[in-house]
């Protein structure tokens, strides 16, 4: 790298320069849409408890899993990134977005095969979020557990 | 001795190879844009019956070069070298469209830079003698670009305003020696006497900027650069010039380009045309516009030299730009070097 004056004028012009994102409408957008999705999660957990008359623990895992399977269904119809560039992470967030950061390397590398390719490549995306969220699991388990 | 070398960085041809034909092909969101018309063949989709995207833009680099050839009647086998490059790791574009062409080959990897760069070391191998037909070759798919520098396609999330789209498309361009194409009176040419006359070899710059998205930020250094360089080493002015053609800088980069170069005195105004500004509409919606060798590759093949043809203008300066930047590089923090190479290219 040359790192002269420079350069180190010219990386605060672009930086000055470059075009903004419009931060203050991607919120408006993530919040509407991130609300609209949890939204259908309460309605989908009291279809659970009010129609199917299932306990809460039930109710919980019904709820989670028509979610993954709506985000993968979007995924899959190419529907998914769509929302996704509207709402950011409004979308990313919620348990949907989880699904659809498995399916989308899944379909993306289905091409090398289903053991290197999309078994391989499944979490590539969700891996880092389940090693971090495990391990902030296990210490904050840790601390519960002396304190 | 060095007669060819008329700086430290610049050549002139002492018998300036001909542009002989051209074949371009690009994908349909290519094809919906303001170029669409220009373009010899427009995929449906971007997988144009092959099993992946790589198969598929293999298959567009092998037709591109193929195109090329029909329109001026020439065989495969009268082509003295292949000259070609993509973006995806080995070459792999480029080494496996060669396997069916079945032709001398020789790799080049510029990123984006890649069709400048075939077009200088292509003029060069036929104005130094060592070959009489050359083509050079640059492709980029959309979908395998994405999913090697980038995220899967299907996955959801934002691209920040200074990004751009990775162009699908494949361009070749047919080269041969200036004096071997008189001969045969202008009967082997779509083109008129379109000639390359000389071009600046590019430098990698590296100005330290790591934002992967900010390509335009990235490669208007090094476009500035070899302008600059060129304009010194030969001479010239830019009133030499009807256009400055560069790349991919985006509008963006665009607009950084033009500043250095006013920093350093030299106007541009409204004699610089970017491949990647003119690719797409501005509904199309693809921020910062077109990126990918496959941009400057089909822009300066199917729309440029038809121009150029048309008596619309008679001198440029071709500087394709690239980014030559890996997910590996970037993923350990390194910053973005930069290259630019340049050609000029004349109609007699």
């Amino acid at each position: 790298m040359q790192d002269s004056e420079k350069a180190r004028k010219y990386r605060q012009r672009v930086n000055e320069k470059a075009p903004k994102s419009h931060v203050f409408m991607q919120c408006v957008n993530a919040f509407w849409v991130g609300g609209l999705i949890c939204c259908i999660g309460q309605a989908l957990n009291l279809i659970g408890s009010e129609l199917l008359w299932l306990d809460s623990d039930d109710t919980s895992a019904f709820t989670s899993i028509v979610l993954i399977f709506l985000g993968a269904f979007l995924t899959g119809l190419g529907v998914y990134d769509k929302i996704g560039s509207f709402a950011g992470a409004g979308s990313i967030v919620p348990i949907t977005g989880f699904a659809n950061s498995i399916v989308a390397p899944a379909m993306e590398h289905k091409y090398e095969g289903y053991v290197l390719g999309v078994g391989a490549q499944l979490f590539s995306i969700a891996g880092p979020v389940l090693v971090y969220g495990i391990t902030t699991s296990v210490i904050v388990g840790l601390i519960a557990c002396i304190v | 001795m060095n007669t060819k070398c008329i700086g430290k960085r610049t050549v002139r041809f002492q018998t300036p190879p001909r542009i002989l034909s051209t074949g371009t092909i690009v994908g349909d969101v290519e094809g919906e844009g303001p170029l669409g018309s220009y373009f010899d063949i427009i995929l449906k989709d971007d997988m144009w019956g092959e099993k992946s995207y790589e198969k598929c833009e293999c298959k567009m680099f092998e037709q591109s070069v193929r195109t090329a050839l029909e329109k001026i009647g020439m065989d495969t086998e009268k082509l003295d070298i292949v000259l070609g490059g993509d973006l995806l790791n080995q070459l792999i574009t480029a080494n496996f469209a060669a396997r069916q062409l079945g032709r001398p080959f020789l790799g080049l990897y510029g990123a984006c830079s890649t069709m400048a760069e075939g077009l200088l070391v292509g003029s060069m191998l036929i104005d130094g003698g060592f070959a009489n037909y050359v083509s050079a070759t640059a492709s980029s798919h959309f979908s395998t670009a994405e999913r090697q520098f980038r995220m899967p396609l299907e996955l959801g999330g934002q691209t920040p305003p200074t990004s751009q789209r990775t162009v699908t498309g494949a361009g070749t361009v047919i080269i041969c020696d200036g004096q071997n194409a008189a001969d045969k009176n202008n009967s082997l040419s779509i083109f008129e006497n379109i000639v390359v006359v000389g071009g600046t070899i590019g430098k990698v710059i590296d100005y330290g900027i790591t934002d992967a998205n900010n390509m335009g930020g990235v490669m208007a250094p090094a476009a500035a650069d070899t302008l600059l360089t060129y304009l010194e080493e030969s001479g010239e002015t830019i009133e030499d010039f009807d256009y400055i053609i560069t790349g991919d800088l985006g509008s963006f980069g665009a607009k950084m380009f033009k500043e250095l170069c006013h920093d350093s005195g030299v106007e541009l105004g409204d004699k610089h045309i970017d491949c990647g500004n003119i690719m797409f509409l501005p509904q199309q919606n693809t921020k910062c516009g077109g990126s990918g060798c496959g941009c400057a590759a089909t822009v300066f093949g199917g729309y440029l030299l038809k121009r150029m043809e048309a008596g619309d203008f008679k001198r440029v300066l071709f500087m394709a730009t690239g980014a030559l930047m890996s997910p590996v590089s970037s993923m350990q923090g390194e910053s973005i070097p930069a290259i630019a190479h340049a050609v000029v290219v004349e109609r007699r």
